[in-house]
């Protein structure tokens, strides 16, 4: 039982960072029917966008309280990795819309090829650690000299997911860019008829998608405290299952699978064998797929593209 | 008043009356193409403020995407429309929208996962939702069923319901022309009727100027002012619709269950 709940708590925590990025997937494919490849690698990037302003605010600027550095980063984070989203759509994608399916999906491939490798030579292959930030717990119980500890890092993140994400619904929802958003989503032309601007609309779905795994780019960092230019593939690759799993085009499906794949990986780690980590949250994917072809939450009709 | 200040006011005096009898929608010598087949060739058509004017034609002659190259997709590859005197031949479809043009589109085109409130909300989107509330409680009133609807879904709703919805969002836009694309299309014959007479109400009551695309063509040439006839993307015939309703012609291909191929013959021949 204490292993159970302090393994829940870690898969939570990982869940949310999944699902942070897995809405970027999501929203994306819901309008313009394209997978992101270059999404996880935006997520990199906003790791190292965030170190490196946490270590000028922290040592130039000499900030010393981490919270307030912390909020500092997210926020200059959330606005640098969503000016990057712009900017790869506009480069690489705009220009080949209207030209046949598979084009943006290599475009995108190459943006992630070539972000791994920028940030590699801008910034090394090594490893980059951070300073020590956030350490601590609470100790929710304790039983048979097993302690059950929620840390400050963990309660940060899901603290800082769950905010983000009421404020995220909101904005999709009940605002008019969130209806926009969704019209386009639904039909794109019909939108147009409106006086909608869809590539307005599109562009700012990527500087939403980026925002958010800018937000799992801060958390990230702050959860393992290292960061290095390869991260952008395995995170990525998770959150895409957990949009697929989640039911691809669905928000709430992405957070929810996001959370499952989180929960399976961490519980998997625990019980059975660490090694088997990804097998097994793959498999959750394959299976669910089987039974439910579009997912947990998606459309059972394919809508025509 | 100065001399300047005089020639100001003669200027925009006369600028009002060339608008005035200027139409509202103007296409000349349009011809539009998907890839090397043609769609449209060398349409002219207008339509004056005030006017119902409708398109008739058997399927597949080019009413729709003559619908849709006034909205600017695909873009007329010659030829000129112009709205109010501005040519929107070349603009962006989402800024001739903002012009003051709305259209109920072929196959109605209701966002399906949206309320009929938020579908609604969208047609008035390019006003930011200033007069929202005056303008609900019109179309409310136009459209009584939507009233009671206003929070399902429209993709669960019936076709009638779902082509209400279509009209009504078009003109929560405020717009000075309405694009109709067959608004009788897969409808019982009372519901044609309900959405026919309330079109007949926007125009009488309201001033609304309507371009109406129809196959059901009794109907329409019945409804309207004026009407001209499609035939493989070009306009045959023209003129009062009352006259068009009593064309041989007309009435042999389009009023007494003529079958396209035979509608399509009959066409040219009275070119």
């Amino acid at each position: 039982m204490d292993v159970f709940v302090q393994q829940l708590i870690n898969g939570l925590t990982l869940g949310s960072i999944y699902g942070l990025i897995a809405i970027g997937y999501t929203m994306v494919f819901g309008i313009i029917g394209m997978v992101n490849f270059a999404h996880g690698d935006v997520f990199m990037v906003s790791s190292f966008v965030a170190l490196i302003l946490f270590l000028l605010v922290t040592t130039w600027l000499g900030v010393s309280s981490i919270a307030l550095a912390l909020l500092f980063v997210l926020v200059a984070t959330m606005l640098l990795t969503a000016l990057w989203g712009y900017a790869i759509e506009r480069v690489a994608y705009r220009p080949l819309r209207g030209s046949f399916r598979l084009a943006p999906l290599i475009s995108a491939i190459g943006v992630s090829i070539f972000l791994a490798n920028f940030v590699q030579v801008a910034q090394g292959a090594r490893n980059k650690p951070t300073p020590p930030m956030l350490g601590g717990a609470f100790t929710l119980f304790e039983r048979d000299g097993y302690a059950v500890s929620l840390s400050y890092k963990q309660c940060a993140i899901m603290l800082v997911t769950a905010v983000l994400l009421a404020g995220f619904w909101y904005l999709v929802q009940k605002t008019s860019f969130g209806r926009a958003q969704r019209a386009c989503e639904q039909d794109r032309r019909m939108a147009a008829l409106l006086g909608i601007d869809v590539d307005r609309t599109i562009s700012l779905t990527f500087v939403l998608g980026a925002a958010l795994a800018a937000v799992a780019g801060v958390l990230y960092l702050v959860y393992y405290g290292v960061v290095s230019f390869s991260d952008g593939f395995v995170p990525g690759v998770k959150a895409f299952t957990a949009a697929v799993l989640g039911g691809i085009g669905s928000l709430p499906g992405a957070v929810l699978g996001g959370l499952i794949i989180g929960l399976v990986e961490t519980f998997w780690s625990a019980y059975f064998s660490i090694e088997y980590k990804d097998v097994a949250a793959f498999s959750i994917l394959a299976i669910v797929l089987i039974f439910m072809p579009s997912g947990l939450l998606g459309r059972a009709e394919v809508e025509k593209v | 008043m100065s001399v300047a200040g005089i020639n100001v006011l003669v200027e925009e005096t006369r600028e009002a009356q060339r608008r005035a009898a200027e139409p509202l929608l103007d296409v000349s010598g349009v011809s539009a193409f998907y890839g090397s087949v043609a769609a449209l060739r060398e349409v002219d058509l207008s339509v004056r403020a005030g006017e119902i004017v409708t398109l008739i034609g058997a399927n597949g002659a080019g009413k729709s995407t003559l619908m849709m190259t006034i909205f600017g997709t695909p873009q007329a590859r010659s030829g000129r429309i112009t709205f109010e005197g501005r040519d929107i031949t070349r603009m962006p479809t989402h800024e001739i929208a903002r012009l003051g043009l709305a259209q109920s589109p072929e196959g109605r085109r209701v966002f399906p996962r949206m309320s009929v409130q938020e579908n609604l909300q969208m047609g008035a989107a390019l006003h930011g939702g200033r007069h929202f509330g005056e303008d609900l409680e019109t179309v409310c009133a136009l459209f009584p069923r939507l009233k009671e609807r206003l929070g399902q879904r429209a993709g669960t709703m019936s076709g009638g319901e779902q082509q209400m919805l279509a009209i009504a969002r078009a003109l929560m836009s405020r717009p000075r022309l309405l694009l109709l694309d067959e608004p009788s299309l897969g409808l019982a014959p009372l519901v044609v009727k309900g959405i026919f007479s309330a079109i007949r109400e926007l125009n009488r009551a309201q001033g609304m100027t309507i371009f109406l695309v129809e196959q059901n063509a009794y109907h329409a040439l019945k409804l309207a002012h004026r009407g001209y006839v499609l035939v493989n993307g070009r306009i045959t015939m023209s003129g009062e619709a009352r006259a068009l309703l009593d064309d041989p012609a007309v009435k042999a291909a389009y009023l007494e269950g003529g079958a396209g191929g035979h509608a399509v013959s009959t066409g040219e021949e009275a070119s």
